[in-house]
């Protein structure tokens, strides 16, 4: 048996720091190696070789950008912004994700303020936490192209790292900013709700505005391709301009890393240390969220529709629309269609390339949101038992839920769909097979994979089964690839479906075993 | 009082790691009011976790109403309500959808099903909150609409595993109340609870099992006589016939 010392100086801020840090270290290593903590040596390799191949990749993809060199020139700046504005809101749309699960996560929370320590110390520990989880979970993203940039341009753009660290304590600040004024003006109830739908909003939003600024501009279909482009150039302010202070820094310019870095820091620190204060009374007050709004629905009496599968079918619509963050986490794909939407309505009737980026997206957005929707109405039924012990067969009920996710999916694709068919009839049945097949897959995964949980745990959903999420997005990329080379030719499928197949084999053959 | 079974066990037998329900034989005659008690552990969940369709038997029989329900389940699940400790209802539904929604599934036909709705949710106290979603709900108020829903479709067995955990007097005496009337026009109900007094007050019959078998059944008095102290509350005599069950557990391994 190990000894246990108890630490002599609880309710310390490192005593708080040191607890912290022993649960996230655990949930960590229990999160990338399944529980087992004898993997961690393959883990360990199976990341480094990883972080390798993006080196290599990254490498390969600037060799144009070396060999003409980089200079602190306004086409370089205008780049260098753009792509830490990226990070800068994927950073914020963490962060309030983060902040919200701090505020309202009740796990231990109710023995923390029922103690005599003080939740100030708890708070400055966890908030800060938060900006180290944030910060690292950018600089491991950023990694690849600065060490490559330090590598082949000159160690100066190490100070990225700085400008990154700097960027992610202005993005917790902000995300904490945002919560406090959310608590004030909607109230603890709506706060959460709120909080992650902007979190998902800004973590997609500003890619996809690119995408589309890039499709309207006639530029590529390429997030990037905005940034490099001489009309948006030619549109921004001279290279002296104060704009670009973040941009210089990251390049290496020192007044402007101080400066940075001293704004991140203090504007972290004076938020932390207002919310602080704060903090033992907003937690109260989400904890008085047990006792929830109530909410009335005016009866209409009892629908004529007795038929099993219809009565189902209205269950699972009727509460997917009264939870919008579930609809809110669900849709978060359609998103992505919003660019393909705007490639469609600026390309109408020009040429087919346009089909070789809108079917597949559409196709991959579809077997997504099937696979997201799947999961809620069959894994993540709230009264499990209640449906088992009821009158019908397992295959009424799975067939069910499956019409009904379905026919949202049929809903969301209707408008391409329909635009296609007035463009090319070959593209719309190229589209038609790859929504089919791609919903039929992540559907067929899903029931395979099926689990007891509820809806709560939708976000941990690709937690309980990484095989099956993986082939999920495996698969739904695989026929969205298909589907648009089929557009070019129709045997160009088969390569996709011999993958598919082999890929649903080896799922179907670790799929759980149930007994009824 | 009608002698048909309402639920017939023969041989019953469940294993995990170890066994959960171990040859078990259970007869409970139809309009009878069947009090399942038993130690952690004893198998008493699992038992009636199986005859609601809920988990395959290794091996053994059970007969629903007449129904083989391990030949014909549905038609089983027909006849049978099942009322966990845990309400199995909908956060965003209100107890009249919910109620509605069960009527769907149990194939009830919709108008019957809205009159029964209308009258349960009057009975069982719920009608102000009738067009309320459940989420806001207390423990009580959740497993009074989950009590409805079992009672929607007028089943023939009721199963409860423990319905009265975490209730308030005022919402235990509601459900209590509602049970005797179910059995008064002749539904049968089986019910597991910990609160010995409640079985001794309201089970015409108390079956107390251990480590997957009946050890013991009979009404109160029976079991009072059969017990080896002297004795004068069900809670006195179940601790003794679970320990002399446990002592000849005991000397069987040792032999």
């Amino acid at each position: 048996m190990s000894s246990i010392a108890f630490s002599p100086n609880g309710n310390s801020l490192r005593w708080f720091a040191a607890h912290e840090g022993r649960l996230i270290w655990r949930d960590f290593t229990s999160l990338v190696t399944g529980g087992k903590p004898q993997r961690i040596a393959l883990v360990s390799t199976i990341v480094l070789i990883f972080a390798g191949l993006m080196h290599w990749f990254v490498a390969h993809l600037m060799r144009r950008a070396f060999e003409a060199g980089i200079a602190m020139d306004k086409s370089t700046l205008v780049l260098v912004s753009g792509l830490l504005a990226m990070l800068f809101l994927l950073m914020f749309s963490q962060a309030i994700e983060s902040v919200t699960r701090a505020y309202y996560a009740r796990s231990d929370m109710d023995l923390i303020l029922s103690s005599p320590a003080a939740s100030q110390r708890l708070f400055q520990v966890r908030t800060s936490v938060l900006a180290i989880q944030t910060i690292t979970f950018s600089l491991l993203i950023a990694a690849p192209l600065i060490n490559v940039l330090a590598y082949k341009d000159g160690p100066s753009w190490l100070f990225a790292y700085i400008v990154l660290i700097a960027l992610g304590g202005i993005a917790t600040g902000l995300a904490l900013l945002m919560t406090l004024l959310l608590f004030r003006t909607v109230g603890t109830a709506r706060t959460r709700l709120i909080a992650q739908i902007i979190s998902a909003f800004v973590g997609a939003g500003f890619i996809i505005a690119l995408q589309g600024a890039a499709v309207l501009y006639g530029e590529k279909f390429s997030r990037i391709s905005i940034l490099q482009s001489e009309k948006t150039i030619g549109l921004m302010p001279p290279v002296e301009s104060w704009l670009w202070f973040p941009a210089k820094a990251a390049m290496g310019e020192i007044g402007s890393v101080i400066l940075l870095l001293l704004i991140g820091m203090l504007f972290l620190s004076v938020i932390i240390s207002y919310s602080a204060r704060r903090f033992g009374a907003d937690v109260l007050a989400t904890a008085g969220l047990v006792h929830k709004r109530t909410q009335s629905t005016p009866f209409k009496g009892f629908g004529n529709n007795s038929n099993v599968r219809a009565v189902l079918r209205r269950k699972e619509w009727q509460l997917l629309k009264r939870d919008p963050w579930l609809m809110s986490q669900s849709l978060q794909q359609l998103l992505y269609l919003i660019t393909p939407g705007l490639l469609l309505w600026v390309n109408y009737g020009i040429g087919h390339g346009v089909y070789y980026v809108v079917i597949p997206v559409v196709v991959m957005a579809s077997g997504q949101l099937a696979g997201g929707l799947s999961w809620v109405t069959i894994s993540g039924e709230d009264a499990h038992e209640l449906i088992d012990t009821g009158p019908i067969s397992t295959g009424t009920i799975l067939r069910a839920k499956v019409e009904a996710v379905v026919a949202i999916i049929a809903i969301v694709v209707a408008p391409f769909m329909l635009a296609m068919i007035l463009l090319s009839t070959r593209a719309a049945v190229c589209l038609a097979i790859g929504v089919f097949l791609a919903t039929l897959c992540s559907v067929t995964i899903q029931l395979w994979f099926r689990s007891q949980a509820n809806r709560s745990m939708f976000r941990r959903r690709q937690v309980s089964s990484k095989a099956a999420t993986i082939t999920e997005a495996l698969v739904s990329v695989l026929w969205a690839v298909g589907s648009a080379l089929m557009f070019y030719h129709g045997l160009l499928i088969i390569p996709s479906i011999v993958l598919v197949a082999l890929a649903m084999g080896v799922v179907w053959y670790i799929r759980p075993r149930r007994e009824v | 009082m009608n002698t048909a079974l309402a639920l017939e066990i023969s041989g019953l037998r469940k294993t995990f790691d170890r066994p959960a329900v171990d040859g078990l034989n259970l007869r409970v005659k139809a309009g009878e009011f069947y009090a399942l008690l038993g130690p952690n552990g004893a198998g008493k969940t699992t038992t009636l976790r199986m005859v609601a369709g809920l988990l395959q038997p290794d091996e053994g029989s059970i007969s629903v109403c007449g129904t083989n329900a391990l030949v014909d389940p549905l038609d089983a699940k027909r006849k049978v309500a099942w009322v966990s400790d845990e309400p199995m209802i909908y956060e965003k539904l209100t107890p009249l959808e919910y109620l509605e929604f069960i009527s769907g599934l149990w194939g009830v036909e919709p108008s019957v099903g809205e009159a029964r709705s209308l009258e349960l949710v009057k009975w069982l106290g719920l009608a102000p909150h009738a067009m309320e979603r459940c989420g806001g709900f207390s423990k009580g108020m959740r497993q009074k609409v989950a009590l409805a829903g079992a009672l929607v479709h007028e089943p023939e067995l009721i199963i409860l595993d423990e319905p009265l955990t975490g209730l308030d007097a005022g919402s235990a005496r509601q459900v209590k109340d509602v049970l005797l009337s179910k059995v008064r026009q002749g539904t049968t109900i089986i019910m597991t609870t910990h609160i010995l007094e409640v079985a001794e007050r309201m089970a015409e019959r108390i079956g107390v099992i251990a480590d997957g078998r009946l050890v013991a059944e009979g009404t109160f008095e029976e079991l009072r006589q059969r017990s080896t102290k002297e004795t004068s509350t069900l809670e006195e005599v179940f601790l003794d016939i679970v320990e002399s069950g446990q002592d000849a557990l005991f000397e069987s391994l040792a032999a």
